[in-house]
């Protein structure tokens, strides 16, 4: 499967399981697809028949609201069958909102922000100790970077000169509530990862040929790397594209998920196959005039704090 | 206590290339054996808890013995969900070490004061929750974890602790061990606070009551046999905790008595939920707060009467 095929795959996945589920963080799934499929189809090495193999690269979805993307890629690389995904969120499912690692192929159990940079940076450190050859991924959210204990790992990685660590930040630039730079300004995000003393590279993120070129081209020069990927929130699905709302919201029965499979299905790379609507939706239903799309549901649209001062803006 | 734990540490390690030590910037004049003698098994992360113990929760899964060392609340209240998440729900090969339990570091203030760390930690599922007594305790403790799997708690004391058993050849995590044979009153003590029933029972016996005496190294999994063999044979169960009563020692001494149809009556001496906000040596906050040797003896002949 091409990483733009299982890429495509994955956002399948995570609407449907989403509308099934009545679960979160489409908008999350959405973003960081491409690089989950960019690293599932042609950069991880792993074995689908010895899921714990000693030589396998490590691989951790530190926001792991986007947990739905793993295990979509992880199914459709071999790891368990495509049909449990639709078990997402359900009684007596193993696929739990957030990364569990009692599903195969999963390393590390998330769902707190701020835990997997530094779980993965010990098991670099412990490949370094034990003249271990494999690589060990890890994907932040950029909103997971305002927990304070990111930097006390990226600090670690550096010092103890982990270059057999890779970061990939979700620059999606919208976190719970609003746009990251309305709720804690983080720019330019690549310049603070510099300034710690990581090789940074940046990138657009959903763009498979420049995630190909930039997961290929890590550098073992004494320091981890992070790549920040600057992607869409969303992506793929117009009326989900930077919009907060989908950050939390479901696709829902009638048009909401009726056009984002019909959008995905304009997108459609050959040889993918959809395994729940094989053909996309016949008469899909559409929008209603007032459609709560394209309007402005982040916090600061209506939050005017007066102590702020009306000069300047949050 | 501490050296004791180091230089069990250093044997160890000397043995199990796999046994790694992760402090908090922390150990000065103490770790410095450990990491001449082992320097590829001691990391240094700096005052950063919380990326130390997910550091140590992925080391662990990567086939690690991983000790993390640091003093007071720091190695567990500040990186709480760090030890609940990475290293207990993954049943991480994680072992916490807090030097400094109690009034340890009593002078420093309110922050240096772990006083809730066994209720703490006790309440997470996997994790074992250990504070030894005295140095041989000590030693004994770091043997049995540096082989037992998944998450463990140990509180030590400083040092200075007096010697309580001369060996512990058979020591077993979870089993409390009996120190001196009595009747009717039971003292029941964990971790180095055991130093003071030592005074408590001269205090007693000069009033003509000879209790009972266990210590208990293990307070999770908590020995359960041995508090229901006293239940039914002693008239009073003292529990000694330099600690928080609210969900602590005497609090899993508790659960296991309420659940029992008859049993010895529970007193609990420790903190009476409530921060030090005293100055003093960890003798003196002992006293002003009720745990020192007079005090606990004075406690139990007022209940006996």
């Amino acid at each position: 499967m091409t990483s733009e095929q299982l890429a495509w795959k994955i956002r399948r996945h995570g609407v449907e399981m989403t509308h099934l589920s009545g679960g979160s963080h489409i908008g999350a799934i959405m973003s960081v697809a491409d690089i989950i499929g960019v690293l599932y189809a042609d950069i991880l090495n792993f074995d689908v028949t010895n899921p714990k193999s000693e030589n396998r690269d490590r691989f951790i979805l530190s926001k792991g609201h986007a947990g739905a993307a793993i295990y979509a890629a992880l199914a459709e690389s071999g790891f368990f069958d495509t049909e449990e995904l639709k078990t997402h969120y359900q009684n007596g499912s193993r696929l739990s909102g957030h990364v569990s690692h009692h599903v195969p192929g999963v390393d590390f159990s998330t769902g707190s922000l701020g835990h997997g940079l530094s779980a993965a940076a010990g098991m670099a450190l412990a490949a370094k100790q034990d003249g271990k050859t494999h690589k060990n991924y890890v994907i932040l959210g950029d909103g997971e970077c305002n927990e304070g204990s990111v930097w006390e790992a990226a600090l670690f990685a550096v010092h103890f000169g982990l270059d057999n660590l890779v970061c990939i930040v979700d620059h999606n630039k919208m976190q719970s509530l609003d746009f990251c730079d309305k709720t804690l300004s983080s720019t330019p995000l690549a310049g603070i990862w510099q300034s710690f003393g990581w090789n940074v590279i940046e990138i657009d993120g959903n763009d498979h040929e420049q995630c190909h070129k930039a997961f290929r081209n890590i550098q073992r020069n004494g320091k981890p790397t992070v790549i920040i990927a600057n992607t869409i929130k969303g992506k793929g699905i117009s009326y989900m594209e930077n919009d907060i709302l989908w950050h939390y919201r479901f696709p829902h029965d009638g048009w909401e998920y009726d056009m984002a499979v019909t959008e995905l299905h304009k997108s459609k790379p050959e040889g993918a196959q959809d395994p729940y609507t094989p053909e996309g939706i016949k008469n899909p239903v559409t929008p209603p005039e007032d459609a709560d799309i394209f309007t402005d549901h982040t916090m600061s649209a209506t939050y005017k704090p007066t102590w702020f001062g009306k000069e300047k803006q949050l | 206590m501490r050296d004791t734990f180091i230089r069990t540490l250093t044997e160890l390690a000397d043995k199990n290339p796999n046994l790694e030590v992760v402090t908090g910037d922390l150990g000065f004049g103490v770790l410095k054996p450990f990491w001449e003698a082992h320097p590829d098994q001691l990391v240094n992360a700096g005052i950063a808890e919380q990326n130390l113990t997910s550091v140590a929760a992925g080391m662990a899964l990567e086939g690690k013995t991983v000790f993390t060392y640091s003093i007071g609340n720091f190695p567990t209240l500040r990186c709480l969900e760090q030890i609940r998440n990475d290293c207990a729900y993954h049943d991480a090969n994680v072992k916490v070490v807090c030097v400094g339990g109690g009034f340890v570091y009593g002078s420093l203030g309110m922050s240096h004061h772990a006083t809730e760390d066994i209720s703490v930690m006790r309440s997470l599922p996997n994790v074992t929750v250990l504070c030894p007594g005295d140095l041989v305790e000590a030693e004994a403790v770091t043997r049995a974890i540096a082989y037992y799997p998944g998450t463990c708690y140990v509180r030590l004391g400083r040092g200075g602790e007096k010697r309580i058993h001369e060996s512990l050849p058979d020591f077993e995590i979870g089993k409390a061990i009996p120190v001196s044979k009595g009747e009717k009153i039971a003292i029941f003590s964990t971790g180095a606070i055991f130093e003071e029933i030592e005074e408590a029972k001269e205090i007693l016996n000069e009033s003509g009551i000879n209790p009972t005496i266990y210590t208990f190294p293990t307070v999770k999994p908590i020995d359960a046999d041995v508090i229901k063999e006293i239940a039914a044979t002693h008239e009073i169960i003292v529990t000694c905790e330099e600690h928080n009563l609210s969900g602590g020692f005497g609090s899993a001494v508790a659960e296991v008595l309420a659940e029992l149809p008859s049993h010895a009556r529970l007193v609990r001496i420790g903190m009476n939920d409530k921060y030090s906000t005293l100055v003093g040596d960890q003798k003196y906050l002992r006293h002003q707060y009720g745990m020192s040797g007079k005090k606990i003896a004075e406690r139990i002949l007022f209940e006996v009467k």
